[in-house]
């Protein structure tokens, strides 16, 4: 009897969702993939949210231009004039704003229903976008310093011997330009990537269990449903997190590179 | 069912930022119970501590995923 159960679920062996979940053929034969599409959706969503929300600009706002306020208030507030200060931080607002709204539009996919795919579980997607953020930082920072001073600025720690210099300047470096953007792109990534593994080892898993295992498994393939469930609104939590990590990195290292010389 | 000892390896990697990110936000839950109005100060230190700590868990993963594959 055991010999027997155990040999139908050799035959019906659960195969575990990998990497290769991620791996979608493009639309009709075509190269364009699933990804692509998102990520103009997300673009001509968040364009076209904000456009209707400052169009008609009245004094005593309606309701959208008071989620459009609102939404813009919390990353001009929260994020660019906390961190970056209010002396310089008001250039900077329309890239922060635009970067966080993308990607939590972006993030959000992963769990709206026939869409159900986070677009920054591609690696690709991600280290685009924190190329973008490694320009404007380095960008800003050589700008106010020159390209020799901001490479001192970011690369000799204040207040340390010059002994110490042989052994710091060059890991100063590593760590500030070179580690950065990778770090910032993995963050984001491996969060995506992760959490649509899990959502779909929640939901495959539950599915064998009901249809191969039996006994207990009726009792907990429907209990994996009900984790998947809870599972997908932590992860409306990690993704709007993701976001506001983002740029909030994005808004320190803007603040680095144009800090003054201590 | 198919399994990996790197991801074995991952899990008890993964205690280490774990109680790293325990670690910061129990300091800033303190921080903000003596003095509430710092909260705001603190928060955007606390989210940075958190993002870095969580780095080491995030390099992990991507790790896992690149010894799983060089391996089959």
């Amino acid at each position: 009897m055991i010999i027997a159960a155990s040999a139908t679920v050799r035959a019906e062996e659960f195969h575990a969702p990998g990497p290769s979940l991620f791996d979608l053929p493009g639309i009709a034969g075509s190269e364009v993939t699933k990804p692509m599409v998102q990520l103009f959706l997300a673009a001509i969503l968040v364009f076209g949210f904000f456009y209707l929300a400052s169009r008609k600009r009245a004094l005593v706002p309606g309701k959208l231009q008071f989620a459009g306020e609102g939404a813009y208030g919390f990353v001009r507030n929260s994020v660019a004039r906390d961190i970056i200060g209010s002396h310089d931080f008001q250039k900077f607002v329309p890239y922060l704003v635009t970067v966080f709204f993308f990607i939590l539009v972006n993030n959000l996919f992963a769990s709206i229903p026939f869409i159900q795919f986070p677009t920054f579980s591609r690696a690709g997607m991600a280290y685009a976008l924190a190329g973008l953020s490694w320009l404007v930082y380095n960008g800003v920072g050589v700008a106010r310093h020159g390209l020799l001073g901001y490479l001192k600025l970011q690369s000799v720690p204040s207040g340390v011997s010059p002994v110490m210099y042989p052994l710091l300047v060059p890991l100063e470096f590593f760590s500030n330009i070179l580690v950065r953007p990778v770090t910032l792109a993995l963050r984001l990534f491996c969060n995506m990537f992760a959490g649509h593994i899990l959502l779909a080892l929640f939901a495959t898993g539950g599915l064998y269990l009901i249809e191969h295992v039996g006994g207990i498994g009726y009792v907990a393939g429907p209990l994996a449903w009900v984790l998947a469930i809870l599972v997908s609104f932590l992860e409306i939590l990690v993704q709007f997190l993701q976001a506001y990590v983002f740029v909030l990195l994005n808004a320190m290292y803007i603040q680095g590179a144009l800090a003054d010389e201590h | 069912m198919g399994g990996s000892l790197n991801m074995i390896g991952y899990g008890l990697a993964a205690i280490g930022p774990g109680i790293g990110i325990g670690l910061i936000f129990a300091a800033y839950i303190n921080g903000v119970a003596r003095q509430p109005e710092a909260q705001s100060r603190l928060q955007s230190i606390a989210i940075l501590g958190f993002a870095l700590a969580e780095a080491l868990a995030i390099i992990g993963i991507a790790l896992a995923f690149v010894l799983k594959a060089s391996n089959t």
